[in-house]
């Protein structure tokens, strides 16, 4: 029906395709193969993705070390376990009353939901509260808590999901059985939801995962309760401050830093559990996203 | 449980709204968590927008301190920077909704013809990989590349070609470029994907007809695959001038690696608010460019979407 395999156009998409696919794993390879380069190898030679010296000197450094980098990923991960359960869980539980069809102030719930995506305060008003009312400062609610516990977008969207998949009469049939809300809830809603509850679970775990920016303004002291990408920024930032001075001290401070493959191996480590992922999750995180185009 | 029944029965007699009231408690009830939250993290911060108005005193909090008329905006307005900012964000975001758009439809189509199956799937997966890097790695991958000493363009590149190193983090000129090129490796999938889905929900008997009437592969896309598009176009465009105001942090801050030198051509509101309010500890100018950004931000949302209305009502959002 289609044109041959080898017609110019199927030979030029092609060519297109696989050099793109090419620019997009070759960084991520040189990001590997500079994390198994020798210290002096790469101060000397640079960056490479043929490195005349090998080592796993870095990753041997990241087990040794403990303290803080891996304390670093302890966050990470429990910060993305603990933050992605209850964003599912909320999420669902605002889901479900906006997909009963005659709630009544079913529209004005919605509008609260709805008004949070067009419009929002900014971080200003935002980093006062959060550090001024809840002195979340240096603890660890400064990671759980602003943000991303819960997205009106991932809620409109599972509440689109239950609005067309749920059958209108289920819960008429199980009110009139004597069933509670919350059994409904539990026993009915979550299992035939589970779809859409993965799928906006994994951007959630990702969002979680990959956050920065709740360390960078809210853990300031407490350097403890960093996650990877925290500890990742912070190496830039002292690099950074580094160069730009012109203090005496330069030398004395550069030595605290972890060399360039450590930081690199740390990078790599912190995109591990991604690629790990990946292969089973690609379905839901593609999912999700042509679902974002269809409006709720 | 027998209450339920009864209130089910007698709705719409005399006392029926306290009773619907009661069958529909543990709804309101399931509701209210997540709508505390908003309220904290959304909403409680839409009023505190006021500061923006205010000589900020961290003592007295935002409500006791003192009203200070327009002074903040007056000083944002006076110095160099709002114009900067401005420009910035919106020349970005224009440059990104073009680019994600054209190149993400030319992906899509180039993908969804490829014959090999196992291909399709690598480039599919490959194209939605960089979305899911935070911009940390981001930054990593980028320095990679452009570290002035080790980097692999100035040490491989640039000198094969027996060309100078370029101190890529000190020459503003290099970065439109560079951050363009980085935003659409790492965000063109996602529209890509999207694409992707429209293209294969169009039947594939309009192709089988267009090819026996000997239409040329550009024709097809013309005049089926383009066409079959344009919603799904419109409603991801909608949403990204909706956006133009706001910029991807991350990208603006953690690529250039902060980077002072850069800032003429790095500086975006994000950027510049969160400097304001951590850096240099002027709140009222922070708060003045965030509430610029807010209420800006908002006017374009609703006429984006009103023009939209207007043009063709399914693809508006509200």
């Amino acid at each position: 029906m289609k044109e041959k395999p080898f017609s110019k156009y199927q030979i030029l998409a092609n060519a297109v395709m696989i050099i793109w696919t090419l620019a997009i794993i070759l960084p991520f390879i040189l990001l590997f193969m500079s994390s198994i380069t020798d210290e002096n190898t790469l101060v000397a030679n640079g960056y490479s993705f043929f490195p005349k010296k090998f080592s796993l000197a870095s990753y041997s450094y990241i087990i040794k070390s403990g303290g803080q980098i891996l304390k670093a990923y302890g966050v990470s991960i429990g910060v993305t376990v603990v933050g992605t359960l209850l964003n599912v869980l909320l999420s669902a539980l605002m889901a479900y009353p906006l997909s009963v069809k005659n709630l009544p102030g079913r529209n004005v719930m919605m509008f609260f939901v709805f008004f949070t995506m067009l419009f929002n305060g900014g971080i200003v008003p935002s980093y006062i509260m959060w550090t001024g009312t809840f002195h979340i400062k240096d603890t660890i609610f400064a990671q759980l808590l602003p943000n991303f516990l819960l997205s009106a977008w991932n809620v409109m969207m599972i509440r689109t999901y239950f609005t067309t998949s749920i059958p209108d009469g289920l819960y008429e049939a199980a009110e009139i059985d004597g069933a509670s809300q919350f059994t409904i809830f539990w026993k009915i809603v979550l299992p035939l939801g589970k779809p859409i509850l993965v799928t906006m679970g994994t951007f959630a775990g990702l969002a979680y995962w990959n956050d920065w920016t709740n360390g960078l303004y809210y853990i300031v002291k407490n350097t403890g309760l960093y996650n990877v990408q925290n500890l990742l920024n912070q190496m830039v930032q002292n690099i950074q401050f580094l160069t730009q001075s012109s203090n005496s001290n330069v030398t004395a401070a550069a030595s605290t830093i972890p060399a360039t493959g450590i930081q690199m191996a740390i990078a790599f480590v912190a995109i591990l559990p991604i690629m790990l992922i990946f292969p089973s999750f690609q379905k839901y995180y593609a999912k999700g996203i042509a679902l974002g185009a269809v409006k709720g | 449980m027998a209450s339920l029944k009864k209130s089910h029965a007698s709705s719409g007699s005399s006392h029926s709204k306290a009773a619907k009231f009661k069958r529909y408690l543990p709804l309101y009830l399931m509701f209210l968590p997540g709508a505390i939250y908003l309220l904290i993290n959304n909403y409680i911060p839409m009023a505190g927008i006021i500061v923006a108005f205010k000589k900020y005193n961290a003592r007295l909090g935002i409500w006791k301190s003192p009203f200070c008329g327009l002074a903040n905006f007056e000083f944002l307005f006076a110095s160099s920077d709002a114009w900067t900012i401005t420009r910035n964000t919106l020349l970005y975001n224009q440059a990104f909704i073009v680019l994600n758009t054209v190149v993400g439809i030319i992906f899509a189509i180039f993908i969804c013809d490829t014959f090999n199956k196992k291909l399709k799937k690598i480039y599919q997966s490959a194209i939605l990989f960089p979305y899911l890097m935070s911009a940390v790695i981001l930054g990593y991958i980028v320095y990679a590349f452009l570290s002035q000493s080790t980097g692999i363009v100035n040490n491989s590149i640039l000198s094969a070609l027996g060309k100078d190193a370029v101190n890529w983090y000190a020459e503003p000129k290099y970065w439109p470029f560079i951050l363009i090129f980085v935003n659409t490796w790492k965000g063109v999938g996602y529209g890509c994907l999207i694409y992707i889905s429209t293209i294969n929900g169009i039947d594939p008997s309009l192709y089988e007809a267009a090819s026996l009437d000997g239409a040329t592969k550009w024709q097809q896309i013309k005049n089926i695959t383009l066409p079959f598009l344009k919603p799904t176009v419109i409603t991801l465009t909608l949403m990204s001038v909706g956006r133009i105001f706001y910029s991807d942090f991350g990208l603006f801050y953690q690529v250039p690696r902060d980077s002072g030198l850069l800032y003429s051509a790095t500086n975006v509101i994000d950027t510049y608010v969160y400097r304001g309010l951590m850096k240099s500890g002027n709140v009222g100018m922070s708060a003045a460019a965030g509430f610029y950004q807010s209420i800006i931000g908002f006017i374009i949302v609703l006429t984006a979407n009103g023009i939209v209305r207007k043009v063709s009502k399914e693809n508006a959002m509200f």
